[in-house]
């Protein structure tokens, strides 16, 4: 949103060039990466194994023919693709029920109930994935049911953020709608699921996207959980594309030419809803 | 806490809110359905159950855990696993010993890095915030820019890092060896106590977007009459972000601060990717420290004996974090 100059006079020539020389190194040093995935993407393999140049000797797109066959990257791919939209669908269908229950009624256990949600936000991954492996082990001795290795005990382990995660910003989205909105609608003869679903949740929408897009990412780049709780059948991306590692030589070419094709999903959702995640961040992150 | 939300609702119910003896009228009013019987309940159930299961079940496990002798051949059926009472905490922290005394070389160095991270990212991402708060031309396309280390998955952000430092085909080096000259030699800095110095740098471009987000977010709470008054006194545009800018954000960059610590000193997946599964002495970050002894030493009693010293520590430094703030805050206000 434009806002008018901040006051009346024009900011000094000091300010002008510190903010110019202060936002061109932030900018240098958010891209730099960036570019180096793009034209490494682009070399042919003598160019990245040798001394770093800053421009290919010749440009080539074989890099991102040859990903495909030297890891099951559409494997991994679909893999990452399922574990991390199940992640995020459960969480949020989840995290609007106990978002609305948290939002407009007062009983026992409220508070003990966000509490306990927003603590586990501090809990390193570590502390659970100990015991998640144990479990999953167990249970597949005892019962047959194969957890540990599978997609489904992937999913389960990425609800530890994404639904305390969800529901905590939900709270806050529910809280800046009015409660005139769903009282109407009760007046109208709607039920309280009702009211959820007819008042809340489209008033809503935008929060809503905006946690869903925010588990998705987090999920699609988790790896801690993901190099423990996989097998070649059910790995994800963030650990396969170590795959292009062999033992005497790493395509580098290939890796970044992956690293680029797996982010763009991500990074052309973030940057197009850009604006309801900054808006959905600070409506519920902070309060 | 604060509020940081543009159009966010005053919530009434801080603290004591049993919903009883409230006197009408206070904002929000709430509706007769407090007489809901059991429906929030209801509507909770998932969540809960899902709680229960990946949380806190998964948590006294891990206590339970931390009191056997856990190793690689009581896995498949824990239960078995002798009684160690205390002895792997004794371990933990026995400093003379070789495992006491990495894990506390592991704590001093994920206290430094986390130092040394925040810092810088919290320091970015004021920075950047304050000079975007007014609009000029190109403002929305930097910030598209500023946050795209946000939005790229962290495997393949730290994977294009692990690439630039590799000592002979790396970016980095290039620049300062062969461009400016600054080295005698190319450099190894993913192996040794340049690893620090590569993590730290690794982790500030992955957080300083955040914290380049929320204040921005917080700028648009900053009522514009107080700079223009400012700007009728005659104050400068250093002098107003001084005097109002920076005060004005105190409560953002508390709660800012708080999410940083604990993101930074938990963190996982930028050492992992980073370095592999044995992280150089320089750089071996807590979480990794764990994930070692448990999975690589195939030592799950130690290891949850250290995931629950761990916790212990953050529990008691957020408290007293929260603790100081709010009486800073009470200060203040007085």
């Amino acid at each position: 949103m434009p806002r008018p100059p901040r006051s009346p006079s024009a900011p000094p020539q000091s300010f002008l060039w510190t903010r110019r020389v202060v936002l061109t190194f932030l900018a240098a040093f958010a891209l730099l990466p960036v570019y180096v995935m793009v034209s490494s993407s682009l070399k042919p393999l003598q160019d990245v194994s040798g001394k770093f140049r800053w421009i290919p000797s010749t440009f080539t797109i074989r890099p991102y023919f040859d990903i495909w066959d030297t890891v099951p990257l559409a494997r991994y791919f679909l893999n990452s693709l399922i574990v991390a939209g199940a992640a995020t669908v459960l969480s949020v269908v989840i995290a609007v029920f106990a978002a609305y229950a948290v939002s407009r009624y007062r009983f026992r256990g409220r508070r003990v109930f966000t509490i306990t949600v927003l603590s586990t936000q501090m809990f390193p991954g570590i502390l659970f994935l100990l015991p998640l492996f144990l479990i999953f082990v167990n249970i597949g001795n005892s019962t047959g049911i194969a957890l540990y290795g599978s997609r489904g005990g992937l999913i389960l382990t990425y609800l530890t953020f994404s639904l305390p995660f969800s529901i905590w910003m939900l709270i806050g989205y529910f809280d800046s709608i009015p409660r005139d909105l769903d009282e109407a609608a009760t007046v109208d003869g709607c039920g309280p699921l009702g009211a959820l679903f007819r008042v809340v949740v489209p008033a809503a929408v935008p929060g809503i996207v905006a946690v869903a897009v925010y588990a998705f990412m987090t999920a699609w780049g988790e790896v801690l959980f993901a190099s423990v709780m996989t097998n070649d059948v059910t790995r994800t991306l963030s650990v396969g594309l170590k795959g292009y590692a062999t033992q005497n030589d790493i395509y580098w070419n290939q890796v970044m030419a992956a690293s680029l094709v797996v982010s763009v999903p991500v990074v052309a959702g973030f940057l197009l809803l850009q604006r309801y995640l900054v808006a959905g961040l600070t409506a519920g992150a902070v309060k | 806490m604060t509020t940081v939300a543009p159009g966010r609702t005053d919530r009434a119910d801080n603290g004591a809110s049993s919903g009883k003896g409230d006197p009408r009228g206070r904002l929000p009013r709430i509706p007769d359905r407090i007489r809901h019987g059991g429906l929030p309940y209801l509507l909770l159930l998932p969540a809960v159950a899902l709680e229960l299961l990946v949380h806190l079940i998964p948590m006294v496990i891990g206590i339970v855990m931390s009191f056997r002798r856990l190793t690689q051949f009581y896995i498949r059926n824990w239960g078995e696993a002798p009684w160690a009472a205390l002895d792997n905490y004794k371990v933990a922290v026995d400093f003379d010993a070789p495992i006491g005394r990495a894990l506390l070389h592991s704590f001093y160095v994920t206290c430094l890095f986390t130092v040394f991270a925040v810092g810088l990212s919290w320091l970015f991402g004021v920075a950047a915030a304050i000079m975007m708060q007014e609009n000029f031309r190109g403002r929305g396309f930097l910030r598209a820019v500023f946050l795209t280390p946000y939005a790229l998955p962290v495997y393949a952000a730290v994977i294009t890092w692990a690439f630039m430092f590799q000592r002979d085909n790396g970016l980095i080096n290039h620049v300062l060896h062969d461009q400016l000259g600054l080295t005698d030699q190319p450099s190894f800095w993913l192996i040794g106590d340049n690893s620090f110095v590569a993590l730290v740098v690794v982790a500030v471009w992955k957080s300083w977007p955040f914290a380049f987000l929320i204040v921005m977010a917080g700028l648009q709470n900053i009522p514009r009459e107080l700079y223009e008054a400012a700007a009728i006194d005659g104050a400068g545009v250093w002098q107003q972000i001084r005097k109002i800018t920076l005060p004005s954000l105190r409560p953002v960059n508390q709660v800012l601060v708080l999410v940083l610590f604990l993101w930074t000193f938990n963190d996982f997946n930028t050492p992992y990717v980073l370095f592999g599964r044995a992280a150089p002495e320089a750089a071996d970050l807590i979480s990794v420290h764990i994930y070692q002894s448990s999975f690589v030493a195939w030592n799950f009693g130690s290891g949850s004996a250290m995931s629950v010293l761990l916790l212990l520590f953050l529990l008691l430094v957020t408290a007293a974090y929260l603790l100081l703030t709010s009486r800073g805050r009470r200060g203040a206000d007085a």
